[in-house]
């Protein structure tokens, strides 16, 4: 909304400082988001052309003797055909801006002749299109005087911010009646004079027709005869330009004009060109619309059109029709100020793309009660500036009457705000407000008036007195302490989440956050793309279904990073993966991925020794790195071979805790995976679902036991065995330990080989088993008995023999 | 004596010259093994006159014991030599570099950082950390907040909708975090204090807006909190967040549904240079919204707005990292760009503390 500050001070007995004013709109809620003072346009003189010669080596130049009012004339080259001796312009001297032109003007030189400013045109000071001359004032032009001054372009804009609940706010009239509330002045907005109309109004309003009385609760209409269009008054169109409308012509103006003056849009059309009378129905979904805006629309039949005998002459509350629109020949003309329904006026102008002036008030809420004044102050203007002579008005439909009274009790403002306020200071702020209230005790009652139809309540009561009131002047309290210390707030899931962020970040890994939605193809290939888990309006065809994974995400920031010459990369992403739409398919996972040599312990090449490529078992660190942060002992999970079809089939693990619990995957990626992704190896990747890992159980105290040590040392022997290929090293670890579950602490797998010497098929592991004692020292014999037991056990386990 | 004396000396002489250890002892064996020439003198004191042995005895005794002195000095001067020499052998040039650190390579988010940050700070006014599905019903995300339908505050909010599947319901993406207010007031009795960091969604997108963004709810229900509390709280959280001594904020009368009173929060800051700064200058800076639980909030999470009362408000977790850290553009912050992570993350040992300053 934008306004000048003469123009608020039409409504508005004022002392206030532009400063004040723009400080307190502010704090009152109505948000300043820009002021233009118009300082740019003070350098420019009126000036008096005393001479204008050809110039002496170009046809269509001429040098001017300009004369700015200070007896010191001035040589300026000038190519408008229009300049001429005598004449007096708007003119700008060297180091001035030119708005028009995006210019700052220096001395310059025309083909050999100096030229110290220019005389401008009107569109070089923006003030038109007009470039066919410079600016042509009238002879009694005073001559040394600010430009600005004269032509009233020194009156501010103030631009300012209307949030969806302050129609009031949306004509300048409202704004007067806030700063007055909050003590910048008085209300002196002018009545409206009334009409003596002369007879009925010919044309009749139709509301009779489907859903038009709910839609249209009032139509006040009136014929103007006699009228001659022409443009409005320099005053008005200084103004509209002011706010960045553009003038078309006075019938046209008055209507922006009482739009952004009153918050009150009317609608003029040209009467001659209406056949019979008005009817404001749904469209029948066939119609076409030419609308002012040049375009023609095709409204809906849920959408309303005020209709004549030849069809659809205004999209109700929006925008009016060509066909019937006012031109310079129209001389009677119908004005219309209506209501209209606010949700159907939003929808309409959704559905069709179409936003106006008009919308964007009735929308919020038009005051019912200025309907009928609105349509006299129109009509006034109209006579004003064209003539003719007025017919009464006719009114179909009833004006609403708010009703909504509040009961407020007034200890309200203090529990909600701890501001503390009278009663009757309450009272008065309310009604400068434009409130109607009864009562002086602890409870007023408050009539809501017209233009507020987002006051519903008592909270909203609150917040009226609160603004005019000052929130600044609203002391901070401290939010009173629960506890003296305070206990732990974060959920599991949360301690989780957090913990293995830094557990991967202390692997070399980097955090990512990708967006929640990837590529359909993807979703598809990591186990997603239900129709029901895709936008119906992504931003882009390439963020339309929501995650099954975060794996996809990390490998497509894989392919943009090596893109850009990194190939030794890890990354990883606690997030969300959806599984489904209910919140409970929506489920915290960790992953993350390397590539090339982006291992923990180093990447790329060393002197000490290059690093190997990363793979699956790469990914199996991670991963149990993950389960460890979340409090698991790692120990206790099993690893089963394959994942899913995304990865390696050969080279990926499922974890599992018993036979029903994933906990998750890893592995290498399978190399259609990376094809459709667009990317290549090496790379491995992990997924852990968090809430997978069971609860940690609450004991009762934070004791962790005592601590019992061996006095006795442990004893290690080693074991070779010649296994199948195909046999787990789980299983031989599992058979090695079983052979004595008390003596056996330990088993390690220090070495796998793979040789001909050990036959096709075969593969030798070498395992390192220890023995802890506890009671008394092992002998020779105790060892050996354990020893025979662990190869027996291996071999009835695995098929293996120990290794000769 | 003469004798006596010249065997000392050239038994010294020797064990002055003797270059290795393995010299030193075949000295040591020639004057004082079984049958070196100490030895063999010290036999003869056996057939000497008593008086002879008086003189002699002492004599023989005393250069026993410095040849023996003399060889063990000699030995340990060797030994070191030979220590020094092999040390000198074994120098490695140490310029040469070592492996990376992981946990220097390694960073967190800086999106995970500030919620960190976030969390320390809320955690010692007493919040706790509430949180909620991606995926919002019309209701949560709309209807419960007092947003009506076809209300143009919806349309402010250009939501992402998902395709219709089986429920009824018509499914969103969640455009701000507050359904989660619902959620918690269906569940929780107050008092009620929750912060609520999480992602949310808008089609929009430039340098300062992204499809995917972060925001921070905060909540607070029970039956005294007012305006001036909410102040407190925001005041104190700014200066805690932006770590400076202080900050001027202004709070003014603004306009959210599920708010009444609701309160923008500009914060003054110089915006003169590249970065902003806080505490100085003459701008303000618009960086969150509030107000007080609207009574039909408050109504569809259970409660009575009578009995019941409080403040919320919402921050971009995203904006607020951006201006503490000097973040010009928010899209790579989802681009997992390494040379963006790398300048612009943390280590993973940063972890944010009140006790330990949040970023110090």
């Amino acid at each position: 909304m934008k306004f000048t500050l003469s123009w608020l001070k039409d409504h508005l007995e004022t002392e206030a400082s532009l400063d004040q004013i723009v400080e307190t709109l502010t704090m009152i809620g109505l948000e300043v988001e820009d002021v233009d003072d118009r300082a740019a346009f003070v350098p420019f003189t009126i000036a008096r052309v005393l001479s204008a010669e050809r110039h002496p080596d170009a046809d269509k130049l001429q040098v001017l003797s300009v004369d700015k009012g200070d007896g010191d004339p001035i040589q300026v080259v000038c190519g408008a055909p229009n300049a001429r001796a005598g004449m007096i312009g708007a003119f700008a001297g060297p180091g001035t801006y030119i708005p028009g032109i995006d210019v700052t003007l220096s001395v310059g030189n025309i083909r050999g002749v100096e030229s110290h400013g220019m005389m401008c045109s009107e569109r070089e000071l923006e003030l038109s299109e007009d470039h066919d001359g410079i600016i042509d004032l009238p002879d009694d032009a005073p001559v040394g005087a600010s430009f600005a001054n004269y032509a009233g372009l020194n009156d501010p804009v103030i631009e300012i911010g209307i949030t969806p609940n302050r129609p009031d706010a949306l004509g300048v009239s409202g704004i007067a009646k806030d700063l007055a509330a909050a003590g910048l002045g008085l209300v002196k907005t002018p009545a409206v004079a009334s009409i003596k109309g002369e007879g009925p109004c010919p044309v009749a309003v139709d509301l009779s027709k489907p859903g038009a009385a709910t839609f249209c609760p009032a139509f006040g209409l009136r014929l103007v005869r006699g009228v001659k269009n022409g443009p409005s008054p320099k005053w008005m169109q200084q103004r509209l330009k002011a706010i960045g409308l553009r003038p078309i012509s006075a019938l046209v103006d008055v209507t922006n004009y009482v739009t952004f003056d009153r918050g009150r849009p009317l609608h003029v059309f040209d009467a001659d060109k209406v056949k019979g009378d008005l009817v404001v129905r749904q469209a029948t979904g066939d119609e076409e619309f030419p609308a002012l805006d040049g375009k023609t629309y095709k409204p809906g039949q849920d959408h309303f059109v005020i209709a004549d005998d030849n069809g659809p002459e205004s999209l109700a509350g929006i925008m009016g029709g060509e066909e019937s629109g006012c031109t310079d020949e129209t001389t009677n003309v119908l004005v219309e100020s209506a209501l209209w329904d606010p949700l159907t006026v939003a929808r309409t102008g959704r559905d069709l793309g179409i936003i106006t002036d008009a919308r964007y008030r009735f929308e919020r809420g038009v005051d019912p009660a200025f309907n009928m004044p609105g349509l006299d102050y129109g009509t006034n203007l109209v006579l004003e500036m064209c003539g003719g002579t007025a017919t009464n008005a006719t009114l179909a439909g009833n004006i609403p009457v708010p009703g909504l009274v509040i009961d407020f009790p007034v200890s309200e403002i203090e529990r909600l705000t701890s501001i503390q306020v009278s009663s009757e200071e309450a009272a008065s702020v309310l009604t400068r407000l434009g409130f109607g209230v009864d009562g002086s005790g602890p409870t007023l009652k408050v009539a809501v008036p017209g233009d507020r139809p987002d006051v519903h309540g008592k909270a909203d009561l609150v917040e009226e007195v609160m603004r005019i009131h000052g929130v600044n002047n609203i002391e901070p309290q401290p939010l009173p302490a629960l506890a003296a210390i305070g206990e732990k707030i974060l959920t599991t899931g949360q301690l989780r989440t957090r913990n293995t962020r830094r557990a991967l970040a202390a692997r070399g890994m980097s955090e990512a956050v990708c967006y929640s939605f990837i590529p359909k193809e993807h979703a598809v290939a990591f186990g997603g793309g239900a129709t029901d888990l895709s936008l119906a309006n992504p931003i882009a065809s390439d963020m339309s279904d929501m995650r099954p994974s975060l794996l996809p995400s990390l490998l497509a920031a894989a392919k943009r990073n090596v893109d850009r010459g990194i190939a030794d990369l890890a990354i990883f992403e606690v997030s969300h993966v959806y599984q489904g739409v209910s919140p409970n398919d929506q489920k915290r996972v960790a992953s993350g991925i390397r590539r090339g040599t982006a291992r923990l312990e180093n990447t790329g090449r060393d002197w000490q020794g290059n690093t190997q490529n990363v793979d699956v078992f790469a990914a199996k660190e991670d991963a149990l790195a993950v389960l460890a942060a979340c409090g698991m002992d790692t120990t206790k999970v099993q690893i089963e071979a394959g994942a899913d079809d995304f990865y390696h089939p050969g080279r990926s693990g499922t974890i599992k805790l018993g036979p029903k619990v994933t906990l998750g995957t890893f592995g290498e990626f399978h190399p259609m995976t990376l094809e459709l992704l667009d990317v290549v190896g090496p790379l491995c990747g992990f997924e852990i679902l968090l809430e997978a890992v069971p609860e940690p159980r609450r004991k009762a105290t934070r004791s962790k036991g005592a601590l019992h040590l061996s006095a006795l040392q442990a004893v290690k022997r080693d074991f070779a065995f010649v296994v199948g290929k195909d046999v787990q090293a789980a299983t031989v670890l599992r058979a090695a330990k079983g052979a004595d579950k008390k003596m056996i602490s330990d088993v390690q797998i220090f070495d796998v080989f793979e040789g001909e010497s050990l036959g096709t098929g075969n593969k030798s592991l070498a395992i390192e088993v220890t023995l802890q004692p506890t009671d008394k020292s092992l002998t020779d014999e105790d060892i050996d008995a354990i020893a025979s037991k662990v190869v027996e056990n291996v071999s009835k386990s695995t098929g293996g023999v120990l290794r000769g | 004596m003469t004798d006596i004396a010249t065997l000392e000396s050239s038994i010294l002489a020797e064990i002055d010259a003797a270059a290795s250890e393995d010299a030193l002892e075949a000295v040591r064996v020639g004057s004082l093994g079984k049958k070196g020439s100490i030895s063999e003198q010290m036999k003869t004191l056996g057939k000497m006159s008593a008086e002879e042995r008086q003189t002699k005895g002492p004599l023989l005794n005393g250069l026993k014991t410095r040849i023996a002195d003399a060889i063990t000095g000699r030995k340990d001067i060797l030994k070191r030599e030979g220590i020094e020499a092999r040390l000198v052998n074994e120098q490695v040039d140490v310029t040469l570099p070592v492996r990376r650190d992981p946990l220097q390579a390694g960073r967190i988010h800086p999106i995970s950082q500030v919620m960190d940050e976030i969390t320390a700070i809320f955690a010692d006014m007493g919040f706790s950390v509430a949180e909620g599905p991606d995926i919002e019903t019309d209701y949560y995300n709309f209807t419960a907040l007092n947003f009506p339908e076809g209300h143009p505050a919806r349309e402010m909010h250009d939501t992402f909708f998902l395709n219709p599947g089986e429920s009824d319901e018509k499914l969103v993406l969640r455009t701000h975090t507050s359904p989660v207010q619902i959620r918690t007031m269906e569940t929780q009795k107050p008092p009620i204090r929750i912060v609520i960091p999480g992602k949310t969604y808008r089609q929009d997108s430039d340098a300062t807006h992204s499809a995917m963004f972060h925001q921070l709810e905060g909540l607070v229900v029970d039956e005294k909190s007012n305006i001036a509390n909410l102040k407190w709280t925001l005041l104190e959280f700014c200066k805690a967040f932006f770590e400076v001594d202080d900050i001027n904020m202004r709070f003014r009368p603004s306009f959210f549904p599920f708010t009444e009173p609701s309160l923008e929060v500009d914060i003054q800051c110089d915006r003169s240079g590249a970065e902003v700064k806080f505490g100085e200058g003459d701008d303000w800076m618009e960086i969150l919204g509030s107000g007080m639980v609207h009574p039909n909030v408050l109504r569809a999470g259970g409660l009575d707005p009578d009995v019941y009362q409080g403040f919320a408000w919402g921050i971009g977790i995203d904006r607020i990292a951006m201006l503490k850290y000097g973040m010009p553009d928010l899209r790579p912050f989802f681009e997992a760009d390494q040379r963006w992570i790398d300048h612009y993350g943390f280590r993973p040992l940063d972890m944010p503390t009140l006790f330990g300053g949040l970023s110090s």
